[in-house]
């Protein structure tokens, strides 16, 4: 009795606010997307067919899912171009992701490391550059890398490079802007778990013969899985998603999937097949999101 | 030196049967000194310590003792002096290279492996065979009595079951030298004390030398065949735990081991083995004379409270008379009854607080005293101890 009379009511109300807030926000609108996506194309306002009418009644609604059709996913799955550049996003994320952890990983164990006054200060320097606006650092990094940009005029004064090399509008410079922009989201969940770490395990693989390098693969990197979970899903998921990056930095010969949808969208304002687009997005992230969960729960369910 | 006092022949002889044969000893501490920035953690420290023995270091917190095991384990290097194993200075090996093996005061057991996996830690470094470490961990399991839980993670585990995976991990690879951080700080009471005796019959059985830290001088006591008493980085006395509590050699060893009344006074006479101490709140005490009687005239006199006696009336007169017995007068202030031991506080005539302990022998109530009661307090010379002030 004792145990329920923590939970008063305003308790219980407060646990259904995060349901009330996706469901508003998230599962509504998804389901409008979703709807959309079943439509057909059309010249009107809305560019869609057919829509709900709710005020011709029961009939007229009935009428309308009738109508409802899959064509635009047949679509996606026959032309190329929807299916090369899903593959590019994931490729691209992919890519990321495994130079975003290899960069990472090594700052945040230095970060834990660090002697504890100083993790404070070592945190804001990763914080600090988000002050500023993301936009703005992607132009700063357009103004870098282009042709008589400060990357350029380094190497020149430098005579690593005779002429100055294109950076701009390739994939290495689409890459170095991702790579900068979501670097805190791979440190800062390393970092939380890598400051909490015991330093005793450590001495403990030592006192039973481990040497450094072998106590850090087989404890320190075991016990950090958290951490690389959490910052691989932080940084992969967005990226695959990413659409300023690429269109400001990387050339025009190969779209990401989030630029075909703003393609869709506002130039071909073809609204089913761009929402049937964001719907395969979403399934194809819910993916990595879903084999993440089920680890952590069956760590959880180890632990008990 | 130290041991050289405790030595004297006011002991009985049994004292040494628990020490092990003197050979060249496993461990030798030469004149190791470590600070932290201007903090001298050990100052100076030498100490042997013999191939089997169970050796306790014993101090307060911040004495330094944690700082000397670690040390031996090699997690922090001395400033001066040498660390010598077998002969050989181990100064420049490196933690996973030595043949020592440490068992930590919150166990450090690895958090993502098995009870098998953990004990298995140290044979995989190793390098040895499959089938044997299969063997190994199989032993060490049995031995600390935990058939059934390989498969568990630490944190499915008790404290006290914790405990045993970090014995077992600790001692799986047969050290020659096995050290124990504050084992069973973490225990309740009595699983501390079955724990105990269990480490104990475990040390005697694999032979193996173990160096124990611990601030709990009955721990100390009860397992330790030495015991090395740290203060401020020093080692104030190395002895048995008998010798430490009988025979400590200064005030601060008296007052550290166990309860002690203290009584401070100058020498007034010299006879024979028998001073004659003017005390500054207990009248004159008669006291044995050290073996190595000190230069100095102002000293003190300790005595253990269950070596001093209550009674209504005292002993015959005649014995005060030829200084083989102490006699002071007081009224009791203070009774606590502990079960197996009731504890006085007598005020004396002369101002001093005197506690006494005596044993429950008798089930029933016939050999107590009351607050407020008039008592003689007496003991004999031969139990007090004179120490400088």
């Amino acid at each position: 009795m004792s145990a329920r009379r923590i939970f008063t009511r305003p308790a219980r109300i407060a646990v259904l606010a995060p349901y009330l807030w996706m469901a508003l926000f998230f599962l509504v609108p998804f389901g409008f997307v979703v709807k959309i996506s079943l439509s057909q194309t059309a010249i009107a306002q809305p560019p869609y067919l057919p829509v709900f009418d709710l005020a011709a009644g029961w009939s007229a609604i009935k009428a309308a899912f009738v109508a409802l059709s899959l064509d635009n996913f047949r679509l996606l799955v026959s032309d190329n171009l929807y299916v090369l550049s899903c593959l590019r996003s994931v490729i691209v994320a992919s890519v990321s992701t495994a130079i975003l952890l290899a960069i990472g990983y090594p700052i945040a164990y230095g970060m834990a490391r660090l002697p504890k006054s100083w993790q404070p200060l070592a945190m804001m320097l990763v914080i600090v550059p988000f002050w500023t606006s993301f936009l703005i650092r992607i132009y700063a990094w357009i103004n870098i890398l282009q042709h008589d940009g400060l990357l350029n005029k380094i190497l020149l004064a430098l005579h690593v490079v005779a002429a100055p090399v294109v950076w701009l509008s390739t994939d290495t410079a689409m890459f170095v802007g991702i790579v900068y922009s979501y670097l805190p989201f791979m440190i800062l969940p390393l970092y939380a778990t890598l400051a909490k770490l015991q330093p005793s395990l450590l001495e403990a693989a030592a006192d039973l013969g481990a040497s450094p390098r072998r106590a850090f693969w087989l404890v320190t990197f075991p016990l950090s899985l958290p951490g690389v979970g959490a910052g691989v899903l932080l940084c992969f998921i967005p990226i695959v998603g990413e659409f300023v990056i690429p269109d400001l930095l990387a050339g025009s010969d190969s779209i990401m999937i989030g630029q075909t949808l703003w393609l869709e969208f506002f130039t071909n304002r073809d609204w089913p097949v761009a929402s049937a687009l964001a719907v395969v997005l979403l399934a194809l992230l819910l993916l990595p999101l879903l084999i993440y969960e089920r680890l952590q729960r069956r760590q959880l369910e180890g632990a008990q | 030196m130290a041991e050289d006092i405790a030595n004297s022949g006011t002991l009985p002889d049994s004292v040494d049967t628990r020490l092990p044969p003197k050979d060249a000893p496993l461990l030798r501490i030469d004149a190791v000194e470590k600070r932290f920035g201007g903090f001298v953690a050990v100052d100076e420290l030498s100490l042997e310590i013999r191939t089997g023995e169970f050796f306790a270091l014993l101090g307060p917190s911040g004495c330094g003792k944690t700082t000397l095991l670690r040390m031996l384990a090699g997690f922090e290097s001395p400033d001066r002096g040498r660390i010598l194993l077998n002969g050989q200075d181990i100064a420049a090996v490196l933690p996973h290279q030595r043949p020592v093996n440490m068992m930590f005061q919150n166990y450090a057991l690895f958090p993502h492996l098995s009870v098998a996996g953990n004990i298995a830690f140290g044979l995989k470094r190793a390098g040895l065979p499959g089938a044997e470490i299969a063997d190994r961990v199989a032993e060490m399991v049995a031995l600390v009595k935990l058939e059934g839980l390989e498969k568990r993670r630490p944190d499915q585990l008790s404290g006290g079951q914790q405990q045993r995976v970090a014995l077992a991990r600790a001692l799986a690879r047969r050290p020659q030298l096995l050290l124990l951080d504050e084992p069973l700080a973490a225990l309740d009471k009595k699983l501390r004390e079955s724990t105990q005796l269990e480490l104990m019959a475990l040390q005697r059985r694999l032979g193996t030398t173990f160096v124990i830290v611990t601030h709990d001088q009955e721990e100390a006591m009860t397992m330790a065949d030495r015991i090395g008493v740290m203060e401020s980085g020093r080692l104030e006395q190395v002895a048995t735990p008998r010798q430490l509590y009988e025979a400590p050699v200064s005030r601060w060893v008296a007052e550290f081991v166990g309860d002690i009344n203290i009584f401070e006074g100058t020498v007034e006479a010299r006879d024979g083995g028998r001073l004659t101490i003017a005390t500054r709140d207990a009248g004159a005490i008669v006291a044995a004379a050290p073996r190595q009687p000190g230069e100095t005239t102002r000293i003190c006199v300790a005595i253990r409270p269950e070596k001093v006696r209550l009674s209504r009336r005292g002993p015959v007169a005649d014995a005060v008379e030829i200084g083989a017995i102490n006699r002071l007068e007081g009224v009791v202030t203070d009774v606590s009854y502990l079960g197996g031991l009731t504890g006085y506080t007598v005020k004396l005539d002369d101002g001093a607080l005197v506690r006494a302990s005596m044993a429950n022998i008798a089930r029933l109530d016939i050999d107590s005293y009351a607050a407020g009661q008039r008592v003689v307090a007496w003991f004999s010379p031969d139990d007090c101890v004179v120490l400088e002030r």
